[in-house]
């Protein structure tokens, strides 16, 4: 086997540098490591005394009061969409509850008494505690009946607390205000990347 | 000793376990603040006192309140005796060792001159390290009664780690006792008033610089604090040998190791920093300077004020570098760990006291002694 070589760099040079870098061929200050750890303790000391002088360079988000920013494509809480009459534009066609990977959606549907409607979700439940939202009921519905928000506070004393029904899901942005996160794509849908499946 | 005697003893001794006691929440708060700001954090600062967080020093006290109302729980297969008895065997040799450590000169209440040290024995560092080995048979009975694999582990590198370090501990001041030809800590501090040439305080650290590095290391090791908190090893121990303790005996755990430094550095800094001397003012000319400005009995109160100042500044210093090193340095491998100990540091320990003994030798054939 014909050993690699380097333009310009001559083999046996590359032997010594390297055997240079072993510890034995350290002086012996270098070996007793001292230099090295004093280097060490005046980083430490350097971060110290700078975060002590100011907290620009501290990674700490002070939670309550400071919150992160997040993505406007964040996928935090869902929330339903509505007409302007004030009803669901749900049309309780399942698409969502299908492509859903954790199987959180769980949907009644109902005969709704405008004819230009054909259905609408009599129930409709999210399981919040199942729901690991990654927004593919967003990408499947055709009607663009479901969001996402950024919100992600979602904290509660039951679990009863996480099932959260219709009634909630179109109302609950009204109580808390919340900025909008992933949804539903608006853009030209381009055919060829979509038979790659790919939107 | 009659009743004054007594009471000026039980006095000394109060004072130093308040001191030690405290000095545990103090460098709890250190330690996490410390950490937090070397590693770009903030750290505790919200515990509050009607509203007073006070840069989180509130957030000790919050600490012990949980300790004491946390569930003491103790594992149905472990060896109850020894299982109680582990914390405390750690903490009661952790409080002693201070005993001997002069924290001021002479005071001059009456006719009576009271040394600042709870007890002068005439065996000050024998004590020091008879009472510090009895440590490890703390975490030893907590490593082997928990019945638990990561504190049996823990208790075992532990005591092998401090078995080993306690030789070079040991090899590492029987220079300075050579040099100062006492073993009473007292005497010991108040050579280190001298002077070199006039100038130079005569500290233990000029005379004995690599005893000084040694015995440093040494405490590192004895006290189990990183780069040598193999006992330890949150990584792959869980937390060694206390990983089975909760509430209060956890917390006596935690008291051990910190008034353990507390000790360690407090012998440091009398050992090799000249204790309560206040550099470039001998004892003489401060109670010199206070007796006259208030007289010899509330003077020699305040040289020892100023004295005690001086020592805690250095015990500060050591005490926050045994936290600075821990922020910095990484853990030892255990087998790095054995090498260092046996193979470099023992060897050098020895070294140096066989050289210090031949420059006495030299030195006291020269004065004809």
């Amino acid at each position: 086997m014909t050993p690699v070589t380097v333009k310009g760099v001559n083999p046996a040079d590359v032997k010594d540098v390297a055997r240079a870098q072993t510890d034995e061929n350290r002086p012996w200050w270098v070996r007793t490591y001292i230099p090295a750890i004093l280097g060490g303790m005046g980083v430490t000391m350097r971060h110290l005394i700078a975060n002590l002088r100011n907290r620009r360079n501290t990674a700490t988000i002070e939670y309550p009061e400071v919150k992160r920013e997040y993505s406007p494509r964040f996928r935090g809480r869902h929330y339903l969409k509505k007409r302007p009459s004030g009803d669901p534009r749900c049309v309780a066609c399942y698409m969502c509850a299908t492509a859903c990977p954790a199987d959180c959606i769980f949907i009644v549907a109902g005969e709704h008494p405008d004819p230009a409607i054909e259905k609408y979700p009599v129930e409709f439940v999210i399981d919040g505690l199942r729901c690991i939202y990654c927004g593919y009921c967003v990408d499947a519905c055709p009607e663009d009946a479901i969001a996402m928000t950024r919100d992600y506070e979602m904290a509660g004393y039951h679990r009863e607390d996480f099932i959260w029904d219709k009634d909630y899901l179109l109302n609950w942005r009204d109580r808390v205000e919340r900025e909008d996160g992933y949804q539903p794509y608006e853009g030209e849908i381009d055919k060829e990347r979509m038979s790659r499946g790919r939107l | 000793m009659d009743g004054t005697g007594l009471a000026i003893s039980l006095a000394k001794a109060g004072f130093v376990a308040f001191l030690l006691l405290n000095a545990v929440p103090l460098l709890v708060w250190l330690e996490r603040r410390g950490a937090a700001f070397i590693q770009d954090r903030i750290g505790p600062n919200r515990t509050s006192i009607a509203g007073f967080a006070l840069a989180g020093l509130v957030q000790p006290l919050a600490d012990v309140v949980k300790f004491m109302f946390k569930e003491d729980f103790v594992p149905p297969s472990a060896n109850r005796t020894f299982y109680l008895l582990a914390p405390i065997i750690t903490l009661i040799p952790a409080l002693m060792t201070f005993a001997v450590v002069p924290f001021a000169d002479v005071v001059r209440i009456g006719e009576r001159l009271v040394q600042m040290q709870v007890a002068d024995l005439n065996v000050g560092i024998l004590y020091v390290f008879a009472i510090a080995s009895l440590g490890v048979y703390g975490v030893v009975l907590a490593g082997w009664a928990s019945n638990n694999k990561y504190s049996f582990l823990g208790s075992v590198r532990a005591s092998a780690q401090m078995i080993s370090y306690e030789l070079s501990m040991g090899l590492s001041v029987l220079g300075l006792v050579m040099v100062f030809g006492t073993l009473q800590l007292d005497d010991m501090v108040r050579a280190q008033g001298a002077r070199l040439f006039g100038v130079l305080p005569l500290w233990g650290i000029v005379l004995q610089p690599l005893g000084f590095l040694l015995f440093v290391i040494s405490v590192f090791a004895e006290t189990n604090r990183l780069p040598f908190d193999l006992a330890e090893s949150e990584a792959e121990l869980v937390v060694g040998y206390h990983t089975e303790y909760s509430s209060m005996k956890f917390a006596t755990f935690f008291m051990a190791e910190y008034i353990a430094m507390t000790t360690g550095a407090a012998l440091i800094v009398s050992l090799f920093l000249g204790g309560w001397q206040v550099p470039f003012v001998s004892s003489e000319t401060l109670n010199g300077w206070t007796a006259d400005l208030l007289g010899p009995g509330a003077g020699s109160w305040l040289a020892a004020l100023i004295q005690f100042g001086s020592f805690s500044a250095k015990l500060g210093f050591f005490l926050w570098l045994f936290i600075w090193v821990r922020w910095t340095l990484p853990r030892f491998r255990y087998d790095q760990l054995m090498r260092l100990g046996w193979k470099v540091m023992l060897p050098l320990a020895l070294a140096n006291l066989l050289v210090t003994a031949a420059v006495l030798l030299v030195i006291d054939g020269a004065a004809g002694r």
